[in-house]
């Protein structure tokens, strides 16, 4: 919507707010980009008091008004953050042990630093790191962790959306990654959906399980893999939870 | 305080022709920055290595390299902010996205072939004005974070797209196209924008904000790109992938609060583009094995008629 008028994007953003706001209750996303974009919009309404009550003066209509109160967080912030690595660490049932994992945060959760408070809460850049190690899995480092998955320019440029995609899954695989994990559910749609896609350009295999956040920790706490979809991926999971399964 | 550098070189006259990092170790102070460490070394331990700098000031732009794999002005760049905690050295590499020429001196040829592409100058219209056109001043204020980029490189250096596709503008050239598509002295829309929404232009940019984040000036180039896909698209040029999608974002989420991804990509390729459309068949077929595709019957949230509102009143105001 940004591109098409931001103030508009903005106020549809402030309405969400107000709604939280109304509702008492924090913010949470699974979405990196909804993080991104609810974080930049959050930015901009809370740091120009005039530009906050043009805002309001539109979603006066429905009765809502927006304080500025609402400080939207990722489920990976959540757990890092406020429950805490600690906490995660008590409550797993099934270490991970043995499993190599490449962490993937995509852009958005990342970018821009400041409107994502990374200064203040550097833990950010690293959350996703302890998380897998917390599960007792080993972090698999590569060059593509933080760089954009290409579904931005999915319907734009296929090419260079799938030649984003072959160097990041290839990168992680080529260095012992399992499997990818990552906080944004559109760079899961981009990296599992169209892995055979770029597995085609790249003229190679790849076959890299892409896993949801949520699935990495579910996993830990013992929930059934079909219970959270890990059947319903486009690169099959069925290797990588069959290793668990006959993991000790 | 001890500082280690681990730097990339490569020497065009070697014989294997491949860049190795080579480590040095320097006695530099709480203030210093990573020119005055590579300065150092140069100057007292290694002859060879070279690099660009000129101003020592972040004006000149030409110190432009990565610093622990993110590009920067090694000038602008204090020693104690880049330092990892454990010990390990500062990792210095050439800018990226650019040929190497020598150890941290990349070839700028292209990047000011994309710059000379967009024209950066001023291009009035026929009729000359007959005395000095002053600008107003509201017409220009905004511009003063474009027109602040010191052509350093940091923005092409990290780009996510021109890594995968030379034929990019990028965001140099882009950011200047803006600044001077915004000048109410230059009078070639019609031909900038055209332009502009070819291939290689606005629409093929991630949106990843790299730029944003390395550039050293506050150009934010990415923001100036989205600016102008909106005057591409203000100018009637509605026919590429790039603004079928934005249009088509914004009727779904207008008319029912949210999107319908079923139709999201048909309507962003386009009802005629083909080819495009049986690209998507395999993971529409794959998508209904796995049993992981959006509904096919659309509906409206219960709160889409004050979405509805939010953008007829907006939209009224523009
Ligand atoms: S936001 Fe666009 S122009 Fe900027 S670095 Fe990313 S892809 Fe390149
Ligand atoms: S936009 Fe910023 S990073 Fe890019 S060349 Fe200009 S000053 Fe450097
Ligand atoms: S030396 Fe001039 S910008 Fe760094």
């Amino acid at each position: 919507m940004q591109e098409k008028n931001l103030f508009l994007a903005d106020t549809l953003n402030a309405r969400t707010f107000a709604l939280a706001e109304k509702s008492g209750l924090p913010l949470m996303t699974i979405c990196s980009t909804c993080q991104g974009v609810m974080s930049q919009a959050n930015q901009r309404l809370t740091e120009d008091p005039e530009y906050l009550a043009q805002v309001n003066e539109t979603l006066a209509d429905e009765g809502l008004e927006y304080k500025g109160t609402i400080d939207p967080k990722h489920l990976l912030w959540i757990i890092a953050e406020d429950l805490g690595i600690d906490f995660l660490e008590t409550k797993i049932v099934r270490k991970l042990e043995g499993f190599k994992f490449a962490p993937f945060y995509g852009c958005y959760i990342v970018r821009p630093s400041k409107a994502l408070k990374l200064d203040e809460n550097p833990n950010r850049k690293q959350a996703l790191e302890q998380v897998i190690e917390a599960v007792g899995a080993e972090v698999v480092d590569f060059p593509g962790s933080t760089l954009c998955c290409g579904f931005p320019i999915l319907t734009i440029n296929p090419k260079n959306s799938q030649t984003m995609v072959a160097n990041h899954t290839i990168d992680a695989k080529d260095r012992g990654a399992d499997s990818m994990v990552t906080p944004c559910p559109l760079c899961h749609l981009n990296l599992d959906g169209y892995q055979p896609n770029a597995a085609a350009l790249a003229k190679r295999d790849i076959d890299l399980p892409i896993i949801h956040l949520p699935q990495l920790v579910g996993l830990s706490l013992g929930i059934a893999p079909e219970k959270m979809r890990l059947n319903k991926h486009l690169v099959s999971t069925k290797k990588l939870l069959s290793e668990l399964a006959d993991a000790p | 305080m001890e500082v280690i550098f681990k730097v990339q070189r490569f020497d065009p006259e070697s014989t294997d022709l491949v860049s190795h990092f080579q480590e040095y170790n320097v006695q530099l102070t709480d203030s210093s920055t990573v020119l005055d460490g590579l300065i150092k070394i140069r100057e007292e331990d290694d002859g060879t290595l070279s690099l660009r700098c000129s101003c020592r000031a972040a004006i000149c732009g030409s110190c432009a390299m990565r610093i622990n794999g993110e590009a920067g002005l090694a000038c602008n760049t204090k020693i104690i902010d880049v330092m990892p905690q454990d010990g390990s050295p500062i990792v210095i590499e050439p800018a990226g996205n650019l040929p190497v020429i020598k150890d941290l001196i990349v070839d700028f040829q292209p990047f000011w072939a994309k710059f000379k592409a967009v024209e950066p100058w001023l291009q009035p219209g026929d009729i000359q004005p007959e005395g000095e056109y002053i600008a107003p001043e509201e017409d220009m204020v905004h511009l003063a974070g474009v027109v602040s980029c010191i052509l350093c490189g940091a923005c092409v250096s990290d780009c996510t797209v021109l890594e995968v596709d030379d034929s990019f503008l990028g965001p140099a050239a882009l950011a200047k196209a803006y600044r001077f598509s915004r000048d109410p002295r230059d009078e070639s829309d019609d031909q900038r924008l055209a332009q502009l929404n070819e291939p290689g232009g606005v629409w093929d940019c991630t949106r990843c904000m790299k730029c944003v984040e390395v550039c050293p000036k506050g150009v934010d180039p990415m923001d100036r790109i989205m600016l102008l896909r909106e005057k591409v698209m203000d100018a009637g040029h509605n026919n590429t992938s790039g603004a079928r999608h934005a249009n088509a974002f914004a009727k779904f989420l207008k008319n029912s609060g949210w999107l319908d991804e079923l139709k999201l990509p048909v309507m962003s390729f386009g009802i005629f583009n083909i080819k495009a459309m049986i690209g998507l068949i395999p993971l529409g077929i794959k998508s209904q094995l796995a049993g992981k595709r959006p509904p096919i019957f659309h509906h409206k949230l219960s709160s889409a008629k004050e979405i509805k509102k939010i953008f007829e009143k907006v939209e009224s105001k523009k």
